[in-house]
């Protein structure tokens, strides 16, 4: 007769952590990109992308356990990043030496990622202009109105995902874009 | 600068962008803002998967930041510090104040007591010269008393 193995509550726990942080785990290795190239595309700092990026998923491990899944992983993630980020501008404790310790690149330096390749000369200089003018228009949108506006247009989302990860309505949100959109057009009817 | 990524090659074509994102009725999104915006999120993209893929020069970004934050905690200290003497210095000077205002009410206390003490001396002296005065002037009707007093010293 085969002896019955039993495992112990302290085994299953240690089973269930064990699954609990491979699944972690692989959510970091799924998003960890986009969270980042979110922040990043915030806040123009390498650095300061790669700090709340961090931040980010250290807090998500926290909360993993309490994570249900009524939205998904991302939208929780970039719920997180974006709370994170406005958290990190809001403090106004710190704000003269967040102010003195900035390395934001200057909107320049952020367009010169360009198409190339198979591209002509000329398509990547109308291309650098334009990516350019987006950017300044991004830099004149208010705080929610970037959010909404990256998440839409760099981070490719739906309606639906970026009202439950900014915690707006559908129709606020379409109201920020609607501005974001009016933004960009302006500038890009003013450069031309 | 196009030599530091190229992703002419992974442009999607614009049916399947149009899959990815449907329009919402407030996007009319023209043919020079539709590419403007192309142009955009490609360039993000690869300007993060650059960056995100990019070897960590976690040292020069420590130094970087450590020499921030020792100049912030060098500027915050010798802030500090100033703040610290100035207030020194001041409680120092008032304590000098104090006590030359105390001396001189010491030396004025002195004076006033001299003052008095001679005042006083004066009017014992006047006093004793006036009874002299007097004792030595009788008026004649008193004559006969003196002489009597007199008398009753001699004996």
């Amino acid at each position: 007769m085969e002896p019955i193995i039993r495992a112990t509550a302290e085994e299953i726990a240690a089973r269930e952590l064990e699954t609990a942080n491979d699944e972690f785990s692989r959510v970091v290795e799924r998003h960890r990109p986009q969270v980042f190239r979110f922040l990043l595309a915030s806040t123009r700092d390498l650095d300061l992308a790669e700090t709340l990026t961090q931040e980010c998923f250290l807090k998500a491990h926290r909360n993993w356990g309490s994570f249900r899944g009524e939205s998904s992983a991302m939208t929780w993630l970039m719920r997180i990043a974006i709370n994170l980020q406005k958290d990190h501008w809001r403090n106004r404790r710190m704000q003269f030496w967040r102010q003195t310790r900035t390395n934001a690149v200057d909107l320049d330096e952020a367009s010169e990622w360009l198409p190339s390749g198979e591209s002509s000369a000329e398509r990547q200089l109308l291309a650098r202009e334009r990516v350019g003018q987006v950017w300044r228009a991004v830099k004149g949108l208010s705080e929610r109105q970037r959010t909404v506006f990256l998440l839409r247009y760099v981070e490719e989302q739906e309606l639906g995902e970026i009202a439950r990860a900014t915690g707006l309505s559908e129709g606020t949100v379409k109201a920020h874009l609607s501005r974001a959109l009016t933004r960009v057009r302006a500038e890009l009817g003013g450069g031309r | 600068m196009s030599s530091r990524v190229g992703f002419g090659d992974r442009r999607e074509e614009p049916a399947e962008r149009s899959r990815q994102l449907e329009p919402v009725a407030d996007e009319k999104l023209d043919l020079v803002l539709g590419q403007a915006l192309e142009d955009f999120r490609l360039s993000v993209h690869a300007w993060s998967e650059a960056a995100y893929s990019r070897p960590r020069t976690v040292a020069q970004v420590v130094r970087r930041r450590s020499w921030r934050l020792a100049a912030g905690w060098a500027l915050g200290l010798t802030l500090a510090a100033g703040g610290v003497s100035g207030m020194v210095f001041e409680r120092h000077q008032r304590q000098e104040l104090a006590r030359a205002a105390e001396q001189q009410r010491l030396a004025q206390e002195r004076q006033r007591l001299v003052s008095e003490q001679q005042a006083r001396e004066e009017e014992e002296d006047l006093l004793a010269k006036v009874d002299s005065d007097v004792s030595r002037g009788v008026p004649n009707a008193m004559e006969p008393l003196a002489q009597l007093m007199a008398e009753d010293e001699r004996k």
